[in-house]
């Protein structure tokens, strides 16, 4: 074929031109493909946040509301019940809350946002069972206030923080959440400055 | 008559042509010994998986709530279920240990040097693909070592700055890891990554047919034709090789035959316990350990104390391969010929390797973490050292010829 005649700078441009609108294209089919991967509908509906109003619950009382198929505890603590924070963290296994067990927010010493409103996931960190709650315990469970697992007899303080020398390894986790206003908490958002909201 | 039919057939594809170029055709080093049993043994076991595995996609149910129950109906019910299950389960062990002893080989022979760069690089390729087609097929039985193994493996991509855990929730298609990630592991496993696979397999073989085999020497036999334009020490595919592949074949079938109908789960290394219980939630696996095949690596991801340091450690130990053939500046290309540095650093790195292999299967503890530290260590000193001491070593001359 003659050589002849052809404009090298327009075919350039042509092969160019086609190179860049086929990419272009592409890119642009890659998105659906990308976004299917996505949570569904369907499961951003079964892991939507919780919402529960503080206000309703008594001091020294709990609720269990149910986020992502897990029971979650929102309890709030009396005074007395957080005073027993100090004096057990000799017989915890991480008192400083050092292990990712909870959202950075909550890592202190009463493990919340707010000192006395603990959120929690009640699942015990051993082998799945719900611990139960003793505000005043019994020389059978423990000493303090606490969370007792009645399956293989792990321990928890009023925080979560998991005893020493009981099965479970890992202080009981802490979900994200946040205050949506002074009484109402979402659970399954973080707070949206990062700090506590 | 036939030679017709085939001329009628090569008029119209490349037949004889291609049978000649690879097979009767494609002269090999006459030197090959037991380590070059492995690249045809893992073309051998690819078979195997392919095979087994479609027929698993016949009765297996790829959700959540079928998954684990379709894997006992396959064992209990379906006949001949049980062979076709260990088949495969046991091909997916022997893959790795072929494909170990064929990379070892690689390395004592310079297989990975100048011309072959690139024929290496695939192989790397075929690994990393290999590594996760593995981690997805071990998803899909949804055992409770299934479903927390995955758990660790997809929460490391957490560990990346920023975008970790949009990209752990997209990864996931949930906020757990559910139905929508088996279900899509699945369609990796069983179409998208063996199709990747068998191109890069493809890919591996033109390039080593383009370039001709390495062997034990390291000579480029192409270098000394005879008159009739053959390499003097070659001889063809076939019959030579494929006679010895065929026998080195049906040793591995004994060895093959003997897991699968003895010892399938292997004492709990090719099919561990926790993975004979379903998939739960709330019940953690009391240690969670890779199948045997990663744990070199899972040893050096904990070895580091931060999260994301040990993500990135693991990583690198699979991509510096990679660059392997750049790293080596020896004057020869084979063990045989190199001095005492290259052997010993050869030697410390095959052990170190199969020490953190050891280290990952066993829980975390004070003397094993340090070991693993020393283990990873040694690791990356084999490669990162490479260009200075294969530089420094003393090499004896390489013969023209083949020796026998």
């Amino acid at each position: 074929m003659s050589e002849q005649g052809v404009d090298a700078g327009k075919r350039r441009f042509l092969t160019t031109a086609t190179a860049v609108a086929g990419g272009v294209g592409a890119a642009f089919v890659a998105v659906p493909f990308i976004k299917s991967w996505q949570p569904s509908a369907r499961a951003k509906a079964a892991g939507a946040p919780v919402e529960v109003n503080i206000s309703e619950i008594e001091p020294g009382a709990k609720v269990t509301v149910l986020w992502r198929g897990k029971p979650v505890w929102v309890l709030r603590r009396t005074d007395e019940l957080l005073a027993t924070l100090d004096e057990v963290s000799g017989e915890l296994l991480d008192p400083e809350s050092e292990k990712p067990q909870q959202p950075d927010y909550c890592q202190n010493q009463g493990r919340s946002i707010k000192p006395d409103v603990l959120v929690m996931i009640s699942i015990c960190t051993h082998l799945g069972c719900v611990p139960t709650f003793e505000v005043e315990p019994s020389p059978q469970t423990m000493d303090y206030p606490g969370f007792f697992c009645p399956c293989h007899g792990s321990k928890y303080d009023i925080a979560g923080r998991v005893y020493k020398g009981v099965p479970a390894p890992l202080n009981m986790p802490v979900p994200p959440h946040h205050y949506v206003s002074d009484d109402v908490i979402e659970i399954g958002v973080d707070p949206k400055s990062g700090g506590p909201a | 008559m036939g030679s017709k039919f085939m001329a009628w057939i090569d008029d119209r594809f490349p037949a004889t042509q291609l049978w000649k170029e690879h097979i009767s055709e494609y002269y090999a080093p006459k030197n090959f010994n037991f380590w070059y049993f492995f690249g045809s043994l893992a073309l051998f076991v690819l078979v195997n998986q392919l095979l087994t595995g479609i027929w698993l996609a016949m009765f297996f149910k790829p959700s959540a709530a079928e998954a684990f129950s379709s894997v006992e109906y396959i064992m209990r019910d379906v006949e001949w279920g049980w062979l076709i299950r260990y088949m495969h389960s046991t091909g997916a062990s022997l893959f790795f240990i072929v494909v170990y002893l064929h990379m070892f080989r690689a390395l004592l022979y310079g297989s990975y040097r100048q011309p072959r760069e690139l024929l290496w690089i695939f192989g790397c390729l075929i690994y990393l693909v290999l590594m996760a087609e593995a981690f997805l097929g071990y998803v899909l039985p949804w055992g409770n070592m299934s479903y927390w193994g995955a758990q660790v493996i997809i929460s490391l991509f957490g560990a990346i700055p920023g975008i970790g855990e949009t990209l752990t929730t997209w990864i996931k298609g949930d906020f757990i890891l559910a139905d929508a990630t088996l279900n899509r592991f699945f369609a990796l496993h069983v179409v998208a990554l063996p199709f990747v696979l068998v191109g890069l397999v493809i890919a591996h073989i033109m390039a080593l047919h383009h370039v001709g085999s390495n062997n034990p020497d390291g000579i480029e036999i192409k270098k000394l034709k005879g008159e009739d334009g053959i390499p003097k020490d070659g001889i063809p595919f076939h019959p030579y090789y494929t006679v010895k592949d065929i026998f080195g074949t049906g040793v591995f079938l004994i060895l093959f035959a003997a897991i699968v109908f003895f010892a399938p789960t292997f004492g709990g290394y090719f099919l561990e316990a926790p993975n004979f219980t379903p998939a739960s939630q709330v019940v953690t696996p009391e240690h969670i350990v890779p199948v045997w095949y990663f744990t070199p690596f899972y040893a050096m991801l904990r070895a580091v104390p931060d999260k994301l340091g040990g993500v990135i450690i693991m990583g690198s130990a699979v991509l510096i391969m990679f660059v392997l053939p750049w790293l080596d500046r020896s004057a020869v290309k084979s063990v045989r010929y190199k001095g005492w540095i290259f052997k010993t650093a050869l030697g410390i790195f095959a052990v170190s390797f199969v020490f953190l292999g050891y280290l990952g299967t066993q829980p975390p503890g004070e003397w094993r973490t340090i070991a693993a530290r020393v283990g990873t260590i040694a690791y990356f000193l084999f490669f990162l050292l490479m260009p200075v001491y294969s530089k420094l070593d003393k090499t004896k001359p390489v013969p023209e010829r083949v020796t026998e």
